[in-house]
């Protein structure tokens, strides 16, 4: 059990605000991971952080090298513009294999590679949806649409995945299916997994780790002494108050 | 054919129709990219802004393409600026923009020439602006395009479809938001003196919502674009020289008669998928594949409930 990603005191803002401020936590390998805070409380900052897209402010973040050489696949949340995007099933999943570490100096490639094309048929093997290779994505439900997406993101690597927000605009039986899908892909696929989620008594039964963010870190560690909190029991309605 | 014969045979409809379907065909590719991504409007105010820079360089006796290719650009890259901080509403913007810069065009037109010919050209365009040197830009500016969508295609798929998770796997987004930009404006530049500002923009909509309706697939999408946006060229082309109407709102008629043929053609499609239940004694089991609960599907379950027979429906209509 190595430690993926390693912050110390790091904090991540945007040109004069921090969003997340002195936060210090490991993910490792094999872990769930679920981040759960109010609107504004810099999820999505902390999540654009890992990913690298922004640099931490302060403090220090550590990327295990194998990740660094594999990426880490990610679910943004969803917008309104791909809801009624013409796209294939297929095209989506095989954009997912455009990462950046199989990036050659030229890559000016009009056709996807045949590798490219066997990760993308196992991803979609995966995840069961290799029957609606040719479909459209616009005409799938949202739970088909988000297991296209995770397929995508396994694509660029099958280390870890983050997760932003996945459940937003599910209906209840498709979040039941998702969170099976995430449990399934965490334990025996082997990915670490970092989800981002308001639904916290849906989470608390599978994650291994909860991270509460209001800016700064209210809690990290195992869901068990999170529902010991204060902060926790807001959350889950006060059970045990 | 003795018609287009006749037409090729003066120079300015040659260089009208080369000049023409090379911009044609680039707006109909970036317009694929505009409209998914939300920004349908950016053709639009980015015209306007063009139409208020030439008559400021015609005002001041300068040469129009030099001055309003750059400050259309420079207004391209704001309206993404815009757009991607989010600070203010895209639409907001683009129509503030574009209103403000037809104002200034007018007033500055009306202050030192008045509405000439010149004006009302540069508004609904004319067939005779293009010049042999438009023509090679718009060659040059073609090959830009066409090569980045065969070299890039799939990069330029990432960008559009969700720029997010490009961006975490490497995809220099803002570069690609840039240079699609940078495109546009020179397309619209270039376009619109024939087109005329007010019917630029529909040069860019227009292929892509309309092959939107039928195609399902990103790939067919972008080629049916950009052959769509030729033809419809050359059919308006054709039919302004016929008919002697004007050529820019004559092309866009044709693309709206092609936009209703493909809405048609899309309600014919998803009508014989629907109808075929009812041939099977009126069984409401989904065909395999379809979502029980997409939209339409819902519709129709909800006006014939469960063992009642409709008195007549629209698959029995077409029975003999």
């Amino acid at each position: 059990m190595s430690a993926l990603i390693t912050c110390r005191h790091v904090d991540f803002g945007y040109e004069n605000h921090d969003a997340v401020i002195d936060l210090s936590m490991e993910v490792d390998e094999g872990d769930y991971l679920c981040v759960v805070g109010a609107n504004g409380s810099g999820k999505s900052t902390l999540v654009k952080g890992l990913l690298g897209l922004i640099k931490p402010t302060k403090g220090e973040l550590t990327v295990a090298e194998e990740l660094r050489r594999t990426g880490i696949g990610y679910l943004p949340q969803q917008t309104a513009a791909q809801r009624d995007f013409p796209a294939a099933v297929w095209e989506v999943v095989l954009s997912g294999t455009l990462s950046r570490r199989e990036a050659r100096p030229f890559y000016l490639r009009p056709f996807y590679s045949a590798d490219a094309k066997r990760l993308a048929a196992s991803c979609m093997e995966k995840l069961g949806i290799s029957d609606l290779k040719n479909h459209c994505y616009r005409e799938l439900s949202g739970g088909q649409q988000q297991r296209v997406l995770i397929a995508r993101a396994l694509c660029a690597t099958s280390r870890m995945l983050i997760l932003d927000e996945p459940i937003t605009g599910l209906d209840p039986q498709a979040i039941q299916d998702f969170y099976r899908l995430v449990r399934r892909l965490n334990r025996d696929e082997g990915v670490t997994v970092l989800m981002v989620s308001h639904d916290v008594a849906g989470i608390i039964g599978q994650a291994s780790r909860i991270l509460h963010l209001q800016q700064r870190a209210l809690f990290f560690g195992k869901p068990e002494d999170y529902r010991r909190t204060a902060a926790g029991q807001r959350y889950l309605g006060g059970e045990g108050a | 054919m003795k018609v287009i014969a006749e037409m090729l045979s003066y120079p300015f409809l040659v260089r009208a129709f080369a000049g023409g379907i090379l911009v044609s065909l680039c707006a109909a590719l970036l317009g694929v990219m505009l409209v998914l991504k939300r920004y349908s409007m950016i053709g639009d105010g980015l015209s306007h802004v063009s139409f208020g820079a030439i008559s400021v360089a015609v005002a001041a006796g300068w040469a129009p393409l030099p001055v309003s290719i750059p400050v259309v650009v420079l207004a391209a890259f704001f309206l993404l600026r815009i757009t991607e901080n989010g600070r203010m509403r895209s639409d907001a913007a683009i129509a503030m923009i574009s209103a403000s810069s037809l104002a200034i065009g007018i007033v500055v037109t009306s202050l030192t020439t008045g509405m000439t010919t010149d004006v009302s050209s540069y508004m609904f365009g004319s067939i005779l602006a293009m010049s042999r040197g438009d023509v090679w830009l718009s060659a040059v500016l073609s090959a830009v395009v066409l090569g980045m969508f065969l070299f890039c295609y799939h990069r330029i798929f990432a960008v559009t479809f969700d720029e997010s998770f490009a961006r975490a796997t490497g995809v220099n987004v803002s570069f690609y938001n840039v240079v699609t930009a940078v495109l546009t404006a020179v397309t619209i530049v270039l376009g619109m003196r024939m087109m005329g500002a007010m019917l630029i923009s529909s040069l860019v909509i227009f292929p892509a919502l309309t092959s939107m309706r039928v195609f399902k697939s990103f790939r067919a999408v972008v080629i049916s674009s950009g052959v769509l946006a030729v033809v419809c060229f050359c059919i308006g082309m054709t039919g302004s020289y016929v008919f002697s109407t004007p050529a820019g709102a004559s092309v866009v008629l044709v693309n709206l008669g092609a936009y209703l043929l493909f809405w048609l053609v899309e309600t014919a499609l998803k009508r014989r998928i629907r109808w075929q239940p009812l041939k099977t004694g009126g069984k409401r089991t989904p065909p395999a594949g379809e979502e029980p609960a997409s939209g339409s599907a819902r519709k129709w379950k909800t006006i014939r409930p469960e063992g009642e027979r409709a008195p007549y429906s629209a698959g029995e209509k077409k029975r003999p």
